[in-house]
């Protein structure tokens, strides 16, 4: 249909927006995680200097889904589309935020050396990029078996995080002057858990796109 | 919602044109039902049977049942006036008779036998207020009712088809031909209306019918492809077609 060319070209527009908008957040987690291993501020620094690209993204998913909005009068699936767009868009952006505060994490530690082996926090890093990415792809292709098979991740994404808390209120209770980074660290295990929060939210987001009903993947 | 209309495997044809095609839908009471799809649908023509307008065409040919509160309307014995009493119409165009604005509104009371003037004045003030047009018209009523707006003239219509205290009110894109004030205070009005009338409408603007009604009808050739409360068809309708239509993917 001609009336339909611009428009579905526009919704293609705000799709193709979200994608570049999950591929940054999956670099910012994955070299936040790097600075951290490898105490690099300066890659760390370079991590939070990129995050306005981000909020540009987002501003303009929100404004390219408000004009349509306004434009076209979308309904049913379109109009859903555009509610989703708006949704994942500000869940990619958070979850690029959660990437800065780990990065700002591995600033503050500068000139430090680490108190012990990183071996669960990228072990739960490397789950969530999977997840960020899993998410992504089952809103790209609107697979929902693939949406609840990413959110299953998450149980996994739990426990690890409840591992690392142990392991370092245990080292804080034997290594009292080392509480500072241990802290951060717990912190940092905090920061991917709700990353991994925000990638069920657009596995939900992608169901409710399908289907027009929104489950809970979160539970 | 308790049904006013049951419509029951209706088929209607123009001379060889199969018009409807084996139509059942039940319309539920004082609420609005919009029927909505491409031109040619058979959307008006359903409208139509509802108060036997078809009868007009001659080489229209009828099967099925409709019944009204329980009657069936196309019985030998119905008298088709006191039909289209009881399912009254407003039509795409404003029509009001070349006559004064009281005598638009008092002419079908007068024709079922009410005389009284008093209470002639009774009908025509309350069924100008139902209208919302009272405030506007109270000082000149015996003005010609050509001499209103566009808008105004089509809510003198209602006001002309709720003189009679009709149960259903048929509109028939009642706001096609109007500006966009004028079709959202008939828009108002209806939505305040079908708390006394259960209200039927033809629109091709969908964005009406997902404002204001409560259930929606899509026709696709002569056929019904779903029938749905609003909310419903216009979120997650059933059929791909449906959700093909109501997106302008046709039509």
């Amino acid at each position: 249909m001609i009336q339909r060319r611009e428009f579905d070209q526009n919704l293609e527009d705000l799709r193709q927006l979200l994608r570049q908008m999950g591929e940054h957040v999956e670099h910012a987690l994955t070299d936040s995680i790097t600075a951290l291993q490898t105490f690099d501020a300066d890659k760390a620094k370079k991590i939070v200097e990129r995050d306005i690209i981000l909020n540009q993204m987002e501003e303009q998913v929100m404004d390219l889904g408000s004009r349509l909005i306004v434009t076209q009068q979308p309904v049913a699936k379109d109009l859903r589309r555009i509610i989703v767009a708006f949704k994942i868009s500000s869940d990619l952006e958070r979850m690029g935020d959660l990437a800065i505060d780990i990065a700002k994490v591995t600033i503050r530690l500068e000139g430090q050396t680490l108190i012990k082996p990183l071996v669960d926090i990228p072990k739960m890093a490397e789950l969530v990029v999977t997840m960020v990415q899993e998410s992504l792809q089952s809103y790209l292709d609107e697979n929902t078996d693939l949406a609840y098979k990413m959110a299953k991740d998450d149980d996994e994404v739990d426990h690890l995080y409840s591992q690392i808390i142990r392991d370092l209120y245990a080292h804080m209770v034997e290594h009292a002057g080392e509480l500072q980074q241990a802290m951060l660290l717990t912190l940092v295990g905090r920061y991917i858990e709700r990353i991994a929060d925000h990638a069920t939210n657009i596995g939900e987001s992608a169901v409710y796109l399908v289907t027009g009903h929104r489950p809970d993947l979160n539970q | 919602m308790t049904p006013i209309i049951h419509i029951e495997s209706l088929n209607l044809y123009y001379d060889q044109f199969h018009a409807l095609k084996n139509v059942s839908l039940d319309i539920p009471e004082k609420a609005i039902t919009a029927f909505i799809g491409p031109s040619g649908c058979g959307k008006s023509t359903l409208l139509r049977t509802l108060n036997r307008m078809n009868d007009m065409i001659p080489t229209t040919r009828i099967e099925g049942s409709v019944l009204i509160a329980g009657s069936e309307i196309y019985g030998d014995d119905v008298q088709v006036e006191m039909l289209r009493k009881q399912v009254g119409m407003v039509f795409q165009q404003p029509n009001p008779f070349p006559k004064s604005i009281y005598d638009n509104v008092a002419y079908g009371p007068r024709l079922h036998g009410t005389k009284n003037k008093a209470e002639l004045d009774e009908i025509v003030e309350q069924s100008l207020r139902q209208a919302v047009l009272w405030d506007e018209v109270k000082d000149f009523l015996k003005r010609s009712a050509l001499s209103l707006s566009g808008g105004q003239q089509q809510r003198l219509c209602i006001a002309r088809a709720i003189a009679v205290q009709p149960q259903i009110l048929l509109m028939d894109e009642a706001t096609s031909a109007l500006d966009p004030i004028s079709t959202l205070k008939i828009e108002e009005l209806v939505q305040e209306l079908k708390d006394k009338y259960t209200i039927v409408m033809v629109t091709h603007n969908m964005h009406q019918a997902a404002r204001i009604s409560d259930r929606t009808v899509f026709f696709l050739n002569g056929e019904i492809v779903e029938a749905d409360d609003t909310r419903t068809l216009f979120s997650t309708p059933r059929d791909s077609r449906t959700e093909d239509y109501i997106s302008g993917r046709f039509g």
